[in-house]
């Protein structure tokens, strides 16, 4: 399968890889996966994302998509079947504001709890709580209410990128040491959760919990091996950063 | 289908936010009627704004037959898509790669060069400012390389005509003279950036643009405003903080 017209350059680890593995399963599309490693970046990614050097970047016809969001909506309007985008105008308006509020808010405020230690970790899961009790409340009473997924019936694009995040709120749990998702104060997302981590597509896209609890020990390891005083994103080595780090600051 | 005579769009924006602006454009763009709802920022919020964007307390927000869509680039594409018919021009292009460029350079304006605008206009301190600055020429020389690589033609990166990409950097123009003059320095300058300097005085000059686009003048005023603003802010929470002085025993 050395022609293949779809590729997708990915780094295991990364949810935002997840993510576009997944759109691109649920769809039933073909593709080739090329593994990057990020400590080493291939010339094909540097040729193919000079902007960001950063993965995932999906080719398909040897012309670039970067940006996992931005490859969420071009896969959905290539590949017309199982659409991850409401059809209403408003609908999609509400997922991609969900999206945005994941990529903007909550995704970092779960890359700082993991990157910093002390009173800083403290407050960044309490801010994390506040995000998290924001979709809890959409879920409970707003506009998901009565949902098995965001997206309805099936998964649609905030399940997919909220999904590919939120199993590392347990593996964080592990190696941060802080309660990220109590079941008691969360159970609506605890539920939608427990539904996604259930298909197929899922499991089959995203990595075991142990090879990822493992991984990120041994990030979460290097950064504490490093003298800086606070633990912050400019501080960390390229090769843990961004990608690497299971959520995050940017994509 | 959502059009109609029917319709009542109203826009709770405020005259200065670059982001508000790139709503009235497309608005503009699609010739649909809107009423404009002015926020009184920085100084409050109005229940409106409060009950329809709750999550982010921010303008612009569109309300669609009393339904609201919030975050300037989404509102673009919902625009698009429900004034979407032979008279009215598009403002994302039709192919899906083209639209994925579009989207892409959109996210980028906003995660570099407005947060390195941003920045650079807040920050007290020169050396940050001085690193700001010259995110945001490297911002600005990026769209430079995207715009002559990707306009196929036509003075916009929409093309012939304004699209999705134009709004996302033509609203920061504004605040981008504000910023020139802050720094003694031209930030869309020809010498620098040929093809982005002609392209900024096109799209302000365009039809839609140029009876809604806000004096630069003026805009530097409003950054006083902000900065007393902040300032103040900033002093009524130290006073807060500072614990009381004891009385002598």
């Amino acid at each position: 399968m050395g022609d293949a017209r779809v590729k997708l350059l990915g780094s295991w680890a990364s949810s935002y890889c997840h993510r576009v593995l997944l759109a691109l399963r649920l769809k039933g599309v073909e593709f080739e996966y090329l593994e990057e490693d990020l400590s080493n970046k291939s010339p094909l990614l540097l040729l193919h994302n000079p902007v960001h050097k950063k993965v995932p970047v999906l080719l398909h016809d040897e012309k670039p998509v970067a940006e996992s969001v931005v490859i969420l909506e071009y896969i959905d309007e290539t590949w017309k079947e199982n659409p991850i985008l409401p059809e209403a105008p408003h609908d999609r308006s509400v997922a991609r504001f969900w999206v945005h509020f994941v990529e903007e808010k909550l995704g970092p405020a779960i890359g700082k709890v993991f990157q910093s230690a002390g009173e800083e970790q403290k407050a960044a899961a309490e801010q994390v709580s506040e995000y998290l009790k924001l979709v809890e409340r959409e879920l409970k009473e707003g506009r998901f209410k009565g949902r098995r997924f965001f997206g309805g019936e099936t998964i649609g694009i905030l399940d997919i990128v909220l999904g590919c995040g939120s199993y590392w709120l347990s593996v964080l749990e592990q190696v941060a040491g802080v309660n990220l998702i109590d079941v008691a104060a969360f159970p609506c997302f605890h539920a939608w959760l427990k539904e996604f981590e259930s298909l197929a597509e899922v499991r089959e896209a995203i990595p075991a919990q142990e090879r990822l609890l493992e991984h990120a020990r041994s990030v979460r390891q290097m950064m504490a091996m490093m003298t800086a005083p606070a633990w912050t994103k400019t501080e960390v080595p390229t090769a843990v950063s961004d990608e690497a780090a299971p959520v995050a600051l940017t994509k | 289908m959502e059009t109609g005579r029917g319709d009542e769009v109203k826009l709770i924006g405020m005259w200065a936010s670059p982001f508000v602006l790139r709503v009235k454009v497309a608005l503009n763009l699609k010739g649909v009627h809107y009423e404009s709802l002015e926020e009184d920022l920085p100084f409050g919020k109005s229940q409106l704004l409060l009950d329809s964007n709750p999550v982010h307390k921010k303008v612009p927000v569109l309300l669609h037959n009393g339904k609201p869509i919030c975050e300037s680039l989404i509102i673009l594409e919902y625009i698009d898509e429900v004034w979407a018919s032979a008279g009215a021009p598009a403002i994302l292009p039709s192919d899906p790669y083209d639209r994925a460029t579009a989207r892409f350079w959109a996210a980028y304006v906003d995660e570099k060069i407005f947060a390195s605008m941003k920045g650079a206009l807040i920050t007290e301190s020169d050396e940050k400012r001085k690193a700001l600055v010259e995110s945001t020429l490297v911002g600005l020389g990026s769209m430079e390389e995207a715009l002559d690589r990707r306009s196929k033609g036509g003075k916009f990166f929409g093309g012939e005509s304004i699209g999705f990409l134009d709004l996302a950097l033509g609203s920061l123009v504004g605040w981008l003279r504000v910023m020139g003059k802050a720094c003694g320095m031209n930030f869309l300058d020809p010498d620098r950036t040929p093809r982005l300097a002609g392209w900024a005085e096109s799209f302000c000059e365009a039809d839609p643009i140029k009876d809604v686009l806000p004096d630069t003048d003026k805009l530097v005023e409003f950054r006083k405003t902000l900065q007393a603003a902040m300032e103040a802010a900033s002093a009524a929470a130290a006073a807060a903080a500072t614990p009381a002085t004891p009385s002598t025993s």
